[in-house]
């Protein structure tokens, strides 16, 4: 026989103001099944909690219900109360009369009657509340981080100096990022490759990161703290162990008129290739895409003239399966191009470039060796203009979002080319400046006042080509609202920040969500922004929103913390409210007749067909649908979804639902 | 083949021409085209400046007329005319309250069951197929295809694949057999109703759009909007004043530079109802080769 209590709080006036609690615990204590109600001013408070094991001790409770805040608030609290004092943590329920009722409701004998339904629903539900334990799940102690760009970098290191193992997998030869390709970086204006290299290189040769570049994930199974994950090697043709890195291959090779992606375009490269001259590793790769070897069978002067050998034209891709214990997902952006624009040249005008290729342009690395030079004739442009919010904050465009980096990099961009070339002019337009952050909003105004760039609050509609000049046609919308032309020189487009290609396959095979605009989502947008919402996979940098660097860099520590305090433990814990599919004895093992539709709708991937056999002649005897306790996140769409309701939530079940609602009805369960 | 049609104001008016010459290219290509009865205006610009349900309910009378006169498809060669009624339907298709709100005010039953064809649409779908046996004659020279706002625009509207760019226009000038320009213009503005209160305005924005057709080399002007083709057209005299230029480029309607290569003399195609000459254009004829 049930002896439940039930402890109305007060929570100071909070409740008692509006609820009459006396007469919600008078009202309590009448209920079957109640043996003790009582009311207190501050049940969470030392001597609440103390009571409340006294009640329990003295009066022999078998359940307790808390009518007071939401369960997020204190349900924690008070389930530890029960543990101490003897019953099972999950024999506790909260009863919210705080914002389900005293909050939203004025001062009645309704409300009152409403904190009285509530508490009449739970008791009946404590009531068929079975004892549950906690789930134990062991941890493999190595993370896998996908992408080597600065986020992918700096969650590698901080996991590895923690003292874990990290395997860093990076699809294209070098790791480095976009990162790698900026010029100086806002708001100090220190040079992009001098702080990241030495990052680069400590990844190359820390002892517990494994690299893997030119590689992709191929697919991703299992659950936190047991992931399985299977890695594609791309075939290099370059047996590493061998190379020197000395560069003959490279310089023999007769293919050279490729766009090289490192210099956004502006410049071309071989088919062999290192990326840049700072690659991790700095050792080269043969582009099939473009190798006169594998397009037509011949050429071999890479092969020919290595010194060490190293050129294999005949490796295959190589998989690799991982286990690992947690993820972190740090895969980058890319941005629009200029060919996005119709009303800017569809991409047609040479010097209309993107902040991307202006950054090459300005690098002391790029195509031009640091001088601002027009990609057209390579003249020096006399007159730049750059366009802010190119495509961002744009609904017409199906891009709403402000890209964030832009007001920032554009500043940079104007301020770069006025300090390499003072007599310039150098025109901005934008919609507003958003420079939130840590000295930014100082940046934009050094960029005003002290290096007098122009800045013009308008958009622009048109850009065309007249007489070798690009005429540029946009609004001034503070000086009288002006429509205004500029001839300009060059152009550069601060294009919008958007997800990756192949962002959603990579979230569809790491079984992440994302939104519509292809960036990955995490749990929560203020409290949990760092998880997703598959247990043990994290998010760094730009995939899961446009970011600068000190946003990218936080939240690749942040990601990285989380992983650390996953595998702090030998075992996790984990909460036991998730499904479970029924079993009884031979021969009938379990209602679930194996249709097995739970498992198509689970959008956690926790539900396995399992085969029920004969332990002595190994004969299926049948088939039935089976929960994975470590992917299981106690949604219950199995449990709506289940024909013959095979599946229960755990402390959430059918019954225990039902019996709430006909309490609520006042009809006997 | 029947299909409907819808003139508006101005292609009874000022741009009679554009419907001579499209009733001209209809009929030599076996199209017979059936105006709607009892049609009003489409409302123009004053009446969604003055009312949202005016501005729907003028045209929802007009294509309730259509339906009940048996029509499926009709043809609105005017841009702006095309604008409010495909507007107008879209407004009555989305919302059942306005839906039956607007049927309240006109006192028809409307189903929004016709499809409206930009005079693109058109051409594509009934002349094209059939224009390569009565194209003869190629338009021996340089045209600036010229598109102004509503033609292309609002996107949802007209379905243009690159509102900003457009090139409808230039495949049909292609199969006339002419070259078209790239130029920067075509979808600019005209000063398009400025046309009456103020031609300054006009003046000045037609007046860049004429320079630089004619600054990249364009014999002619190919238009498919009457208040472009006024603009660009009538407001000559003070388009010469305000950019002390004088440019003698014609205005053709898209129907009637399609009607010269099919061979149909220049008078059926209205081309002598223009204030700008178009000698240049209908001399330049040739000939198309076998």
């Amino acid at each position: 026989m049930a002896r439940i209590g039930v402890f109305i709080c007060h929570c100071g006036e909070n409740i008692s103001a509006t609820v009459d609690v006396e007469k919600v615990a008078r009202e309590a204590e009448k209920l079957s099944g109640v043996g003790y109600a009582m009311d207190y001013k501050y049940m969470c408070s030392d001597p609440g909690q103390t009571k409340i094991i006294e009640a329990i001790k003295e009066h022999n409770l078998t359940g307790i219900v808390v009518g007071s805040c939401s369960p997020r608030m204190h349900e924690a609290t008070f389930r530890k109360v029960a543990e101490k004092a003897g019953i099972n943590p999950y024999l506790c329920e909260i009863a919210n009369i705080r914002e389900q009722v005293s909050w939203v409701h004025p001062k009645s004998d309704a409300t009152t009657q409403k904190a009285i339904d509530i508490v009449r629903t739970l008791v009946q539900k404590v009531k068929r509340d079975s004892a549950l334990f906690p789930i134990k799940v062991p941890v493999t102690k190595t993370a896998l981080v996908v992408g080597g760009g600065i986020a992918g970098i700096q969650a590698a290191l901080d996991i590895a100096n923690a003292g874990h193992q990290v395997i860093l997998v990076e699809k294209s030869p070098s790791i480095g990022g976009h990162m790698s390709q900026l010029s100086e970086t806002f708001p100090t204006l220190d040079c992009s490759q001098c702080i990241l290299t030495p990052r680069m290189v400590e990844v190359a040769q820390h002892p517990n990161i494994t690299l893997h570049t030119y590689a992709e994930v191929e697919s991703v199974s299992g659950f936190v703290g047991n992931f399985d994950v299977k890695v594609r090697l791309k075939a290099r043709s370059v047996d590493l162990s061998k190379c020197t890195g000395c560069g003959t291959c490279w310089e023999k090779c007769p293919n050279k008129k490729i766009p090289d992606e490192f210099n956004a375009g502006l410049s071309f490269r071989t088919a062999i290739y290192t990326p840049f001259p700072q690659a991790v590793p700095n050792k080269p790769v043969i582009d099939r895409e473009h190798c006169t070897w594998f397009l037509k069978g011949k050429c071999g002067l890479c092969a020919k003239n290595c010194p060490t050998g190293a050129i294999n034209y005949d490796t295959q891709d190589e998989f690799i399966d991982l286990k690992v214990g947690a993820i972190v997902a740090a895969t980058g952006f890319d941005i629009k191009h200029t060919d996005f624009f119709p009303e800017y040249g569809y991409g047609q005008f040479k010097d209309v470039i993107d902040g991307l290729q202006f950054e090459r342009l300005a690098s002391a690395s790029g195509p031009t060796g640091g001088e601002i030079r027009r990609p057209s004739d390579g003249e020096i442009p006399e007159k730049i203009v750059f366009l802010a919010c190119s495509g961002s904050r744009d609904k017409a465009k199906g891009i709403e979002y402000c890209s964030k980096i832009c007001c920032m990099y554009t500043a940079k961009h104007a301020m770069l080319y006025k300090h390499k070339h003072h007599e310039g002019n150098a025109y901005i337009f934008y919609m507003d400046i958003r420079s939130a952050g840590k000295n930014y909003d100082e940046f934009v105004r050094r960029a005003v006042e002290e290096d007098d760039v122009h800045y013009i609050r308008g958009r622009v509609s048109r850009i065309y080509e007249k007489n070798g000049k690009l005429i540029v046609k946009g609004v001034d919308t503070l000086m009288n609202a002006e429509p205004i032309e500029i001839e300009a020189d060059m152009v550069v487009l601060a294009t919008a920040v958007v997800a990756n290609q192949d962002a959603e396959s990579v979230a569809q095979k790491m079984h992440i969500s994302y939104d519509k605009h292809h960036f990955f989502a995490e749990a929560h947008p203020k409290l949990r922004p760092v998880e997703t919402n598959t247990a043990g996979i994290m998010l760094a940098g730009a995939c899961q929103t446009a970011k600068d660097i000190p946003d990218t860099v936080s939240q690749a520590s942040a990601a990285a913390s989380k992983v650390i305090g996953l595998f702090s433990a030998d075992e996790m814990t984990r909460e036991p409210v998730i499904a479970v599919v029924n079993r009884m004895m031979p021969p009938q093992f379990t209602t679930c007749t194996g249709c097995l539709l739970c498992m198509e709708v689970c959008p956690y991937h926790a539900i396995e067909r399992e085969e029920i056999k004969d332990r002595r002649t190994g004969e299926i005897l049948k088939v039935a649908a089976k929960v994975n306790a470590g992917l299981c996140q106690g949604c219950g769409t199995c449990v709506a979804f289940c024909r013959n309701k095979s599946i229960d939530l755990q402390g959430f079940s059918n019954q225990q639902m039902l019996s709430e609602v006909m309490a609520l009805l006042n009809k006997p369960f | 083949m029947k299909i409907g049609f819808y003139p508006g104001c101005s292609l009874e008016s000022s741009s009679k021409e554009y419907s001579t010459s499209l009733f001209a290219v209809a009929e030599k290509c076996g199209v017979t085209l059936e105006e709607i009865k009892d049609w009003s205006c489409c409302g123009a610009s004053a009446a969604h400046s003055l009312s949202h349900d005016l501005s729907i309910a003028l045209p929802a009378r007009t294509l309730a007329l259509a339906e009940n006169q048996g029509m499926t498809e009709i043809v609105i060669p005017c841009a702006a005319c095309y604008g409010r009624l495909a507007a107008s339907q879209q407004a009555i298709i989305n919302d059942e309250k306005v839906h039956q709100r607007i049927e309240g005010y006109i006192d028809l039953k409307f189903a929004g069951s016709i499809k409206l064809l930009t005079i693109f649409e058109f051409l594509q779908k009934y002349i094209f197929p059939v224009a390569d046996q009565y194209i003869v004659n190629k338009l021996n020279q340089k045209t600036a295809c010229y598109y102004g706002c509503l033609l292309a625009r609002p996107k949802d509207l007209t379905k243009l694949k690159h509102p900003e760019s457009p090139m409808e226009m230039e495949v049909v000038m292609e199969k006339a057999g002419a070259t078209p320009v790239d130029w920067a213009f075509k979808t600019e503005c005209c000063g398009a109703g400025f046309s009456m209160s103020r031609t300054d305005i006009v003046a000045k924005l037609s007046g860049k759009i004429l320079e630089d057709a004619a600054d990249r080399g364009a014999d002619s002007i190919i238009v498919a909007c009457p208040m472009c083709h006024s603009n660009l057209d009538l407001r000559r005299p003070e388009i010469k004043k305000q950019i002390k230029r004088d440019i003698d480029i014609p205005v053709l309607f898209i129907t009637q530079a399609l009607g010269l290569s099919m061979g149909i003399p220049a008078k059926d195609l209205g081309l002598d109802k223009h204030f700008v000459p178009t000698g240049n254009t209908v001399s330049c004829i040739v000939k198309k080769e076998a």
